[in-house]
């Protein structure tokens, strides 16, 4: 039985509420403050507190590193895809208007948006785990007397 | 007494509690209270970015220098001493220098400083004011940050996520996710060749 009980009820309630509230900040970006680098750090706060509380290994099993590898990458895929859609759209590099050209109210510009968001959030999420990552999975576990 | 705006004394305040903690922080020896302290730094910096009204800001110092890079700092703590060793007080003398001539230039560059809130300060003017006014016509969102940062200056905002996109795989490459990196051997057809470099011991 672990010493930390309060730790881990109380973590155990606000790791959810955080990881909803990256999510809000995430997709209010458009309206409030926020947006994708805010919201991806939450979330990867939010991991990253999981980890503190129930140790690295459980929070691999939760979140495998290779998914922080692939989202790492996909993020930046999903960003420079953007462009590339908006190119074969007959538009410049990252020019959302081409998504909806006919659009009164520059729905193509939102969708732009909310696309190229979405990879910032995937990057900064998974890089931030992985650095976290990298650096505890180098030291050893610790007991509460080596502090 | 009365005619002093409130946000004027809770920021003076805050600033207050920075100095005190960036000279405990230099004052301190044990590395476990630095990093927390910094923590406590930037914590104290978001609520003040807040009453500045650079809201956006101020999220991003809480969760990044609060959050991800006290963490990091601890993590990074662990790897080292937990009490930094005293520097004799010649060693100093050079840093105080610096750090004094430094301080001197920015006071002296704060005359040239507009005023908080300056209408017609370069900030503000210009290319700020083209900014706002077309995005209530070209992109039509309430928040001109996110258009700005994600329509207008999208390419800035891709090379950005590229930034961390490299800073992440840098640390894979050199640290790999489950601290394994050096310890792989590479070894084709059984023969050990990681150790040979070049001779034949």
């Amino acid at each position: 039985m672990s010493p930390h009980v309060i730790l881990r009820v109380v973590s155990k309630l606000l790791i959810p509420l955080i990881a909803l509230f990256a999510l809000y900040v995430q997709f209010h970006g458009d309206f409030g403050p926020g947006g994708g680098f805010q919201a991806g750090v939450i979330f990867a706060s939010a991991i990253i507190l999981y980890a503190l509380i129930f140790g690295l290994d459980e929070a691999k099993r939760a979140i495998p590193p290779s998914w922080v590898r692939i989202g790492m990458s996909t993020g930046v895929i999903i960003y420079g895809g953007t462009g590339v859609a908006t190119w074969l759209l007959g538009g410049e590099f990252l020019n959302y208007t081409f998504f909806a050209p006919d659009s009164t109210h520059a729905a193509g510009q939102h969708w732009g948006i909310f696309a190229v968001e979405l990879g910032v959030l995937c990057t900064v999420a998974s890089a931030m785990v992985a650095i976290f990552y990298a650096f505890g999975s180098r030291t050893t576990e610790l007991t509460d007397e080596d502090w | 007494m009365s005619n002093v705006p409130p946000t004027l004394i809770l920021d003076i305040g805050l600033m207050a509690m920075l100095v005190v903690v960036a000279f405990s922080v230099v004052r301190l020896r044990s590395l476990f209270a630095i990093v927390m302290l910094q923590g406590v730094y930037s914590l104290l910096s978001a609520a003040w970015f807040v009453s500045l009204d650079a809201v956006d800001v101020a999220f991003t110092e809480a969760a990044v220098g609060a959050g991800i890079s006290t963490v990091l700092m601890l993590g990074a703590m662990l790897l080292t001493e937990r009490e930094a060793k005293p520097v004799p007080l010649q060693k100093q003398l050079g840093s105080l220098f610096i750090v004094t001539v430094t301080g001197m230039a920015l006071f002296y560059a704060i005359g040239d400083m507009p005023a908080f809130g300056d209408a017609h300060s370069a900030a503000n003017a210009y290319l700020g004011t083209d900014y706002i006014a077309a995005t209530k016509t070209d992109i039509i969102l309430p928040n001109v940050v996110t258009a700005v940062l994600a329509s207008y200056r999208g390419f800035d905002t891709f090379g950005e996520t590229v930034v961390i996109f490299m800073a992440g795989l840098g640390i894979v490459l050199l640290l790999g996710l489950n601290g394994h990196a050096g310890k792989w051997r590479a070894q084709p057809k059984g023969q050990d060749v990681s150790n040979s470099r070049g001779d034949k011991s």
